[in-house]
């Protein structure tokens, strides 16, 4: 080796600068703030559901601060909570799907149509509508993981084709409540409804709810859960580290069909009849619910218990704005403010050096 | 002759019209470093894709301790026992170090929640990491929970060299682990590497940097055109005369070229 490359002689002797040191610089409490939220995404929707629940309870007293209207506002927002679980499931691996709404919508179509169309036994039905939200979601799922088309685009088309579909094969029939009482009770199951000290409960309701832990304990503590957040975060590192991008993608894409059916079946619950022009505006109200619960739309960050959370604001306010008597566009008004406020929040966090 | 850990033979791929590799071959042998260097485009990157399995060669044989082996993903290599640093870290920054060093091969945790709910066993993978990286000197590492993208560049390719290091039980193939770094950081990544090969390990050492290469290889195989030039010994040779069979501007003497 010739001698005109001894350059770097200096730091060889001089290594006293440990390497790896993670020095915590004097923090302020804006670095606190950060840090904070940075592990813990969901704090932010949790803290503004909280106020937003306090400050209508000051406004409205009693009628809006009982344990009937509370759960009211629970039931209101069952099948958009659902289908935000299935939506943040797919926003977490980088995705979108605008075909959620329209999927819940055929679900539960196919649910009573088999039932009442073809008399296949109603329990088996609701299996069958089940698995037509996932095979949608298994259709998603190939179209973005093997033909790798953008999740937008695909649902985008989708959406189209599947509520499309909704219309021809139900010939635009509702199916009325009556009917389904008399003989098909059990397509009216998450809608059963029970009582606890004045708060008033659905299956659905107890549904969105569980289906929202289990989500977040699998995804924070099981091997999938981190591919899914790895898929999000960069598709290309995660592959070359060891994970199956396209089985976790399929599997993400057909659960969130799945969750679409059981919301669905819940839909029927709620409306106590078949329709299939309703939910249509699901898509929507699900992204915003997931936006405001601070799940990254860039993928790969926040919490599934941040949609929840997201989903409950909108029901306050869209409640309590009603109960105040102001005009319903209020409601949307201030969800559009919030949209804004969460992403840039969003963007806060996501800077390290703050 | 020892057996090479790590050999092929005529390795071709192609991406559409490119021939990225063009009947090449390869020998890596025990507890040696083994710098590949070549002029950018001259298809080093594509040549230990082929090795680690990333990018599966079209033609050619790779074999690992002398026996036929057929790689079709990432997954296969590393089951092997071959560990590739990608010069991208292919980390999930918003994930932790523990979750990184991870990735893909999870220790679940053992009776019922392991077996049926497959819940993960955070504990035993901190505790596997913090050693790792203590191991490798990056003890200063205080939390193993923190997200990758908190780190900084240096540190960052401490966790990935960790990472590799901890599964790598045949071959290590780092792809410009100091391109990124300042020199200081570098300096610690290459004491990083030879703290590995003293372990026992063979590396593969991809880089542009002359100093490093001369400094810390064994064997030089020099990358042109898609095929091997020729295997160099750094202390036979100068960095200019590396420079210059690399690039074209000079033949090697005794051609090795396949």
């Amino acid at each position: 080796m010739s001698q005109d490359d001894s350059y770097e002689d200096v730091v060889k002797t001089r290594r006293e600068e440990s390497f790896a040191a993670f020095e915590s610089r004097g923090k302020g409490l804006l670095h606190k703030v950060h840090d904070l939220l940075h592990g813990n995404p969901a704090l932010v929707p949790l803290i503004v559901l909280l106020a937003s629940i306090v400050v209508f309870g000051l406004l409205l007293g009693s009628r809006f601060f009982s344990p009937f209207a509370l759960t009211l506002i629970l039931q209101q927002v069952q099948i958009v909570g659902i289908v935000a679980a299935a939506q943040s499931l797919i926003i977490l691996t980088a995705g979108i799907d605008l075909s959620v709404g329209a999927i819940t919508v055929i679900s539960s179509v196919v649910m009573g149509q088999f039932a009442f169309r073809y008399g296949i036994p109603p329990s088996i039905a609701v299996v069958c509508g089940l698995a037509f939200g996932t095979l949608c979601g298994a259709l998603n799922g190939l179209l973005v993981s093997k033909m790798k088309l953008p999740p937008f685009i695909v649902t985008l088309g989708t959406w189209q084709v599947i509520l499309a579909s909704n219309y021809l094969y139900s010939r635009n029939e509702t199916i009325r409540s009556q009917d389904i009482e008399a003989s098909a009770p059990i397509l009216q199951f998450m809608g059963t409804r029970f009582e606890i000290a004045g708060a008033v409960f659905t299956f659905g309701v107890v549904f969105m709810i569980l289906l929202m832990l289990v989500l977040a304990w699998a995804l924070k503590n099981t091997a999938w859960g981190r591919h899914v957040y790895a898929v999000g975060d960069d598709a290309e590192a995660a592959a070359l580290s060891g994970v199956n991008v396209h089985r976790t993608l399929m599997s993400v894409y057909m659960l969130g069909g799945l969750i679409c059916g059981f919301a669905g079946w819940a839909l029927i619950g709620r409306l106590g009849s078949v329709s299939p022009t309703s939910a249509y505006e699901a898509n929507i109200e699900s992204i915003t619910a997931v936006v405001i619960g601070g799940i990254s739309l860039f993928g790969g960050r926040g919490s599934i218990l941040g949609a929840l959370f997201g989903a409950l604001i909108v029901g306050v306010f869209s409640l309590g704005l009603r109960l105040l008597g102001a005009d319903a566009q209020w409601t949307y008004f201030f969800i559009g403010v919030l949209i804004i406020v969460a992403v840039a929040v969003d963007q806060w966090i996501r800077k390290v050096s703050a | 002759m020892t057996q090479p850990v790590l050999s092929a033979k005529n390795l071709v791929k192609r991406y559409g019209k490119v021939t990225a590799l063009d009947h090449c071959d390869f020998e890596l042998y025990p507890g040696e470093i083994l710098a590949v260097i070549g002029d950018n485009g001259a298809g080093k990157s594509t040549l230990i894709k082929a090795l680690s399995g990333a990018a599966p060669p079209d033609e050619g044989e790779v074999y690992v301790e002398g026996k036929r082996v057929n790689f079709t993903s990432p997954n296969d290599g590393r089951e092997a026992g071959i560990e590739t640093v990608y010069q991208t870290l292919a980390m999930s920054p918003a994930l932790s170090i523990t979750d990184n060093m991870f990735m893909g091969r999870e220790i679940r945790k053992k009776g019922f929640m392991g077996k049926y709910l497959r819940q993960l066993d955070r504990k035993a993978m901190e505790e596997f990491a913090r050693q790792k990286l203590s191991d490798l000197g990056l003890m200063t590492i205080q939390n193993i929970t923190q997200p990758v993208e908190t780190l900084s560049g240096g540190q960052r390719q401490g966790v990935a060299v960790a990472r590799a290091a901890a599964f790598g039980s045949k071959v290590i193939i780092l792809d410009e682990p100091t391109a990124a770094l300042g020199v200081k950081e570098s300096r610690r990544v290459l004491e990083l590497i030879q703290d590995v090969r003293n372990r026992g390990i063979p590396i593969i050492l991809i880089s542009h940097n002359m100093p490093h290469v001369f400094e810390l290889a064994d064997r030089i195989h020099v990358h042109r055109l898609g095929r091997r030039l020729c295997v160099i010994d750094p202390k036979e040779y100068s960095m200019s005369d590396a420079v210059a069979f690399m690039t074209g501007a000079k033949e090697p003497d005794a051609p090795r070229a396949a």
